[in-house]
């Protein structure tokens, strides 16, 4: 693996995870790659510590919320980079609304720790093993998680903003 | 401070006590000693700091929820108020990361003139980084020198669009108006000015000897750590990783400039400080280059359906006046997907990551905001410095509250 592109990454993953990994594509150019939500330590750790690989930075963790999607309503998404080889890639886990439970990347990454704050303050995912999993930006007597797609922004009786009214 | 290793922090914290007694002290959130809205709870022994625990987000104000309800043009303005030192940056950043989901290709000339933006941009967000290092080690005069520098680069933005702090700069697409003869009269005129000012200022902190004592191995970090917390930019680079947005992935047609990413060594203040000071010099550099290679062209690609039409078209033609009420009521065809695009940002990558489900507004949208990632690292910075250090650790980190909070 002179150079990290694609196919060879996708590759090397299948070959060490095989069903692991779930669902693939490259919108963008981007590689994304879904993975279990209870296999995510692993799989990432191993990313980072693979010898050609060494996606030894976790830029960005965040959370989208899919209310359509049933016993998968919480998708969790890494980005990762590889600064030796210039390779960027995404990895994503699905949870359950009822449950969103998933292991923190603490250990591997100092940085994992503020953004899975910030996850875990907007979207109410519980990342275990967290060493200080407290809400972040939003003040700590607030009971609910704003950035799940129930909690309307505005006045929910406005309709002036409906798409309905664009045909869509 | 010989006795006292500030590269070991472990080492000295509570083998010592000063009045036999830890303290704990409160500094923030409006401490002005912090430049923002900043708290941190700190345990000190006498003037040491035992351990810091940071309270953010007294500035938050939604906005990646407020992106959820806006249709794409409209957050513009909500990425000025990221980090407001440097906003064109935030603005090209969001601008372009539209363009890539729409597979919109601009023109070189657009390309360029984004580049003189937001070198200009970065310009004045390290000269208010840098001076404000002078300002917290009690050296006023070189913030009052550098400040009316910045003062001109406020006024070419007030050239391009009007505004001076939340810019809301450019379009998706292209620029809203050619760069005025006056804007280049004064960009010129900045050019050949400013390296002069800049020197003065450079002259009065960087081997000035009462400074470099005050600043050198204040809040260092290994390179290591700094990539293990996260760190990017000019933070970074001072730690020793040459790791750069605008060369590792270059956007905007930086790949046709000739620039060196100048690095540090032990990733402490004063490195920071020095960091700041060369790539002020290098954007210097980009932007004459983009100045003198500036390619013939449109000052916007050919999207009707994101750039508005010209005003007296939309009096008179019936297309522009269709797309322009598409604009604006935020009726644009969008295509459904997923897309991540960094800017190299004044204090790290700026990384937008937009969800498109081909509505009017986006799915997701989730800003990659730099200082916050890399503030987390500020209490082990800290851990057994003095409190002065603090201080000066914190406005050497550039952490802006904008972009802390969101």
């Amino acid at each position: 693996m002179a150079e990290l592109n694609n196919e060879n990454v996708l590759q090397a993953l299948k070959e060490a995870f095989g069903d692991a990994i779930m669902h693939t594509d490259e919108q963008y150019g981007m590689l994304t790659a879904e993975i279990p939500a209870e296999r995510n330590t692993e799989i990432i750790g191993w990313l980072k510590n693979h010898a050609e690989i060494k996606m030894g930075f976790l830029t960005d963790v965040c959370a989208v919320h899919n209310p359509e999607q049933k016993g998968r309503e919480l998708a969790v998404v890494y980005h990762l980079h590889s600064w030796t080889k210039n390779f960027r890639m995404r990895i994503k886990c699905f949870l359950p609304a009822e449950k969103p439970e998933i292991a923190t990347l603490t250990g591997l990454y100092n940085a994992a720790n503020w953004m899975e704050r910030e996850t875990f303050d907007f979207y109410g995912v519980q990342f275990t093993g967290h060493p200080d999993l407290r809400r972040i930006l939003n003040m700590d007597e607030m009971d609910y998680h704003p950035l799940l797609k129930q909690y309307a922004l505005e006045d929910e009786t406005r309709d002036d903003k409906d798409d309905s009214f664009f045909g869509r | 401070m010989s006795q006292l290793d500030t590269r070991n922090p472990d080492k000295f914290v509570s083998t010592e006590t000063i009045d036999g007694e830890i303290a704990t002290l409160n500094l923030g959130p409006t401490h002005p000693a912090t430049h923002g809205v900043f708290q941190n709870v700190m345990k000190v022994d006498g003037e040491r700091i035992i351990s810091s625990e940071p309270t953010i987000g007294y500035i938050h104000r939604a906005f990646e929820k407020l992106a959820e309800r806006r249709p794409y043009n409209q957050i513009t303005p909500i990425t000025d108020r990221l980090n407001y030192c440097s906003s064109p940056i935030n603005n090209m950043g969001w601008h372009m990361t539209v363009e890539k989901l729409a597979g919109i290709e601009v023109p070189k000339k657009v390309d360029y003139m984004r580049v003189i933006i937001m070198e200009l941009a970065r310009i004045a967000d390290h000269l208010v980084c840098n001076s404000v290092i002078g300002v917290d080690t009690g050296a006023l005069t070189g913030f009052t020198y550098v400040f009316q520098e910045r003062e001109k680069i406020y006024e070419m933005y007030e050239e391009v669009c009007g505004a001076r702090l939340t810019t809301n700069i450019g379009r998706i697409g292209g620029f809203e108006r050619e760069f005025s003869p006056v804007f280049m009269a004064k960009l010129k005129k900045f050019l050949k000015e400013f390296p002069a000012k800049f020197q003065e200022f450079d002259n009065l902190l960087t081997r000035n000897r009462i400074f470099m004592d005050r600043v050198i191995k204040a809040g260092p970090i290994s390179a290591e750590k700094a990539m293990s917390y996260g760190f990017t930019g000019p933070n970074l680079r001072a730690a020793g990783v040459d790791y750069d947005v605008r060369v590792m992935n270059p956007y905007s047609s930086y790949g046709d400039f000739d620039f060196i990413i100048p690095v540090g060594q032990d990733g402490d203040t004063y490195d920071r400080f020095i960091v700041r000071q060369e790539e002020i010099r290098q954007s210097l550099s980009i932007i004459q280059q983009a100045l003198d290679g500036m390619p013939e062209g449109n000052h916007y690609a050919d999207v009707p359906s994101f750039y508005l039409p010209p005003k007296e078209e939309v009096y008179r033609s019936m297309e522009a006046l269709i797309y322009h009420f598409k604009i604006v009521m935020g009726e644009t065809p969008i295509p459904v997907g997923e897309v991540y695009h960094a800017v190299e940002g004044a204090n790290g990558e700026l990384g937008y990551y937009l969800i498109s489900d081909g509505g009017r507004t986006p799915y997701r949208l989730h800003f990659r905001r730099p200082c916050f990632i890399y503030y987390q690292a500020y209490p082990e910075m800290v851990k057994g410095a003095m409190l002065s250090d603090a201080i000066l650790t914190m406005s050497s980190m550039n952490v802006i509250a904008g972009e802390l909070d969101a």
